[in-house]
């Protein structure tokens, strides 16, 4: 029987998983629909004033970001701890760590990288100044990778629980902060033709941080999840 | 205090050594804060700026610290239920958890009732009380998540690594916060940030933050006892306590 | 004496606060402590239902 290398394991379950998303569009298009559906509340909300938008554009787009994030963290897990295949993942000789960072990272193709195109669009909407929007794609670049590896964690220790949904978002949002600090200050920042590299450097290093150690976390919950 | 864990790891050992040290710690919390009330409200001058009103510092800044603390000390038995999975450890977690919260509401409702004489008004978004909110939702995660899970030494697992992921991004969140803070707001100006306190001040200060921790061990040997006692109902020496042979 | 509650003028704020803290610090003093006799009564009452079965055998 032909034993795949760590390496091998890894293309074989990111490309599973992207060809499972694709199957099933409504796990790309709901979250989407949600980022740009939230947006679109906020002017109905508070006045289309021009200025008023505009100065508030990178906090709502970033936290419309979070917020899709938070409900599309689900599919991480859920199909393949209900079909029993994340069992077997969990027995399987390689390390879960690494199996982990596979998934997450076909979860932020499916979901990070979609928000990659419409938020310049949304941008411009809000009346967000031309300077900024280079800025803004670097930071949901970086921003929303975190966004997945540390939302793992969080479904990874409520992927046991019937409604485990209601309190996922309790337990990620404080952690979600410091990359809605940085990301949305970073925009606001280059929108005043500041320079905005430490800003990016600060999310940069989260994104580091998050790639090393979170999937030992999930790991560890998954573990423990799985009981 | 790490090796107090290490000794008293036994339950049955634990409730009884716990059981012993209450009225001394009862005793002990009544002398510290019988003097460092005296100390605060009443041998402390009143400040040159603030008047009366800075003496809510005395129950703010322990908790506070408390908050804190307990957060630190609830990571760190999450270490040890991960490595060992010491059961006692697991029980000092989650019992640590809603005293935590509670200092944490207690600095953020202090911190609040402050701001009006000194700010004017109730709520400011200052980078030490946005980092409490933050740190008060880190501690409802953790009970909320506790509560979820049904079987408890599965959720004292879960929780651990709840509480570790936590404390490693509690200083992130808090320095996040100052940042975020420094950038919006002017430098708000928050009583002791000058490095120098009068000494009128600070030992009551200190009393309050001492007492505040022997607090803590008190309400957490009687709620560890209890919570000992629900999951070990079924075992030997639960049923020893009551002098019978069933099982 | 009355200075004293006075407290300057801000005497709602500072009493408030110390109030407060009296009510948390009690409450988490007596609520584990009511649960922890609680379990102790309802052990005593499995207790003594045994020990009768046990007699009855």
């Amino acid at each position: 029987m032909k034993r795949y290398s760590l390496t091998q394991a890894f293309h074989y379950l990111l490309k599973r998983d992207l060809t499972l998303s694709f199957r099933n569009r409504a796990e790309f298009a709901n979250p989407l629909l949600f980022f740009i559906l939230v947006i679109t509340l906020f002017p109905l909300a508070i006045g289309a004033e021009p200025v008023l938008l505009s100065r508030i554009a990178p906090g709502i787009i970033w936290v419309a970001a979070l917020l899709a994030a938070m409900l599309s963290l689900d599919s991480i897990f859920r199909s393949d701890f209900d079909d029993g295949s994340l069992e077997q993942l969990l027995l399987s000789a390689h390390p879960m760590p690494v199996l982990v960072l596979a998934k997450v990272t076909a979860h932020w193709f499916v979901t990070g990288l979609p928000l990659l195109l419409v938020s310049p669009v949304l941008a411009v909407m809000l009346g967000m100044p031309s300077e900024a929007q280079g800025t803004l794609l670097l930071t949901i670049l970086i921003g929303t990778p975190i966004l997945s590896l540390i939302g793992s964690i969080g479904v990874a220790l409520t992927v046991g629980l019937p409604k485990g949904g209601i309190i996922l978002s309790l337990l990620i949002l404080p952690l979600y902060v410091p990359v809605l600090i940085f990301a949305s200050s970073a925009i606001e920042g280059a929108a005043g033709g500041l320079d905005v590299s430490a800003q990016l450097y600060m999310l940069l290093s989260f994104l580091f941080l998050a790639v090393s150690l979170s999937p030992l976390a999930t790991a560890a919950a998954l573990k423990i999840s799985m009981n | 205090m790490f090796l107090w864990f290490h000794k008293f790891a036994s339950p049955p050992h634990f409730y009884r050594i716990a059981g012993k040290w209450i009225p001394w710690l009862t005793a002990l919390l009544l002398l510290l804060l019988v003097t460092g009330l005296y100390g605060g409200l009443v041998l402390a001058p009143p400040d040159y700026q603030q008047g009366d009103s800075y003496r809510i510092i005395f129950i703010h800044v322990p908790a506070a610290w408390m908050s804190l603390f307990i957060y630190v000390a609830m990571a760190f038995c999450g270490i040890v239920v991960i490595v060992w999975r010491m059961k006692l450890a697991e029980v000092v977690l989650i019992c640590s958890a809603p005293i935590g919260a509670s200092f944490t509401f207690l600095a953020l409702a202090t911190g609040s009732i402050w701001g009006k004489p000194m700010w004017g008004t109730w709520w400011v978004w200052d980078a030490r009380l946005t980092s409490e909110l933050i740190l008060l939702f880190l501690y409802l995660g953790v009970i909320g998540l506790h509560n979820a899970i049904e079987d408890k030494r599965i959720a004292a697992r879960a929780v651990a690594i709840l509480a570790i992921v936590g404390v490693i991004n509690v200083p992130i969140i808090h320095y996040s916060v100052e940042w975020w803070n420094s950038l919006h707001q002017g430098p708000t100006v928050t009583k002791f940030d000058k490095p120098s306190i009068h000494w009128s001040m600070l030992i009551p200060l200190l009393l309050m933050a001492l007492a505040f921790q022997v607090y803590y061990v008190l309400a957490l040997f009687q709620s560890c006892r209890g919570e000992l006692l629900k999951r070990e109902r079924n075992s030997k020496w639960v049923a020893e306590l009551n002098g019978g042979d069933d099982v | 004496m009355s200075e004293f509650f006075a407290m300057g003028g801000y005497a709602a704020f500072v009493w408030s606060s110390y109030g407060l803290a009296a009510i948390v610090l009690w409450l988490n003093w007596y609520l584990p402590r009511r649960t922890h006799q609680q379990v102790l009564s309802q052990l005593k009452r499995r207790h003594s239902k045994q020990s009768n079965l046990d007699r009855n055998k």
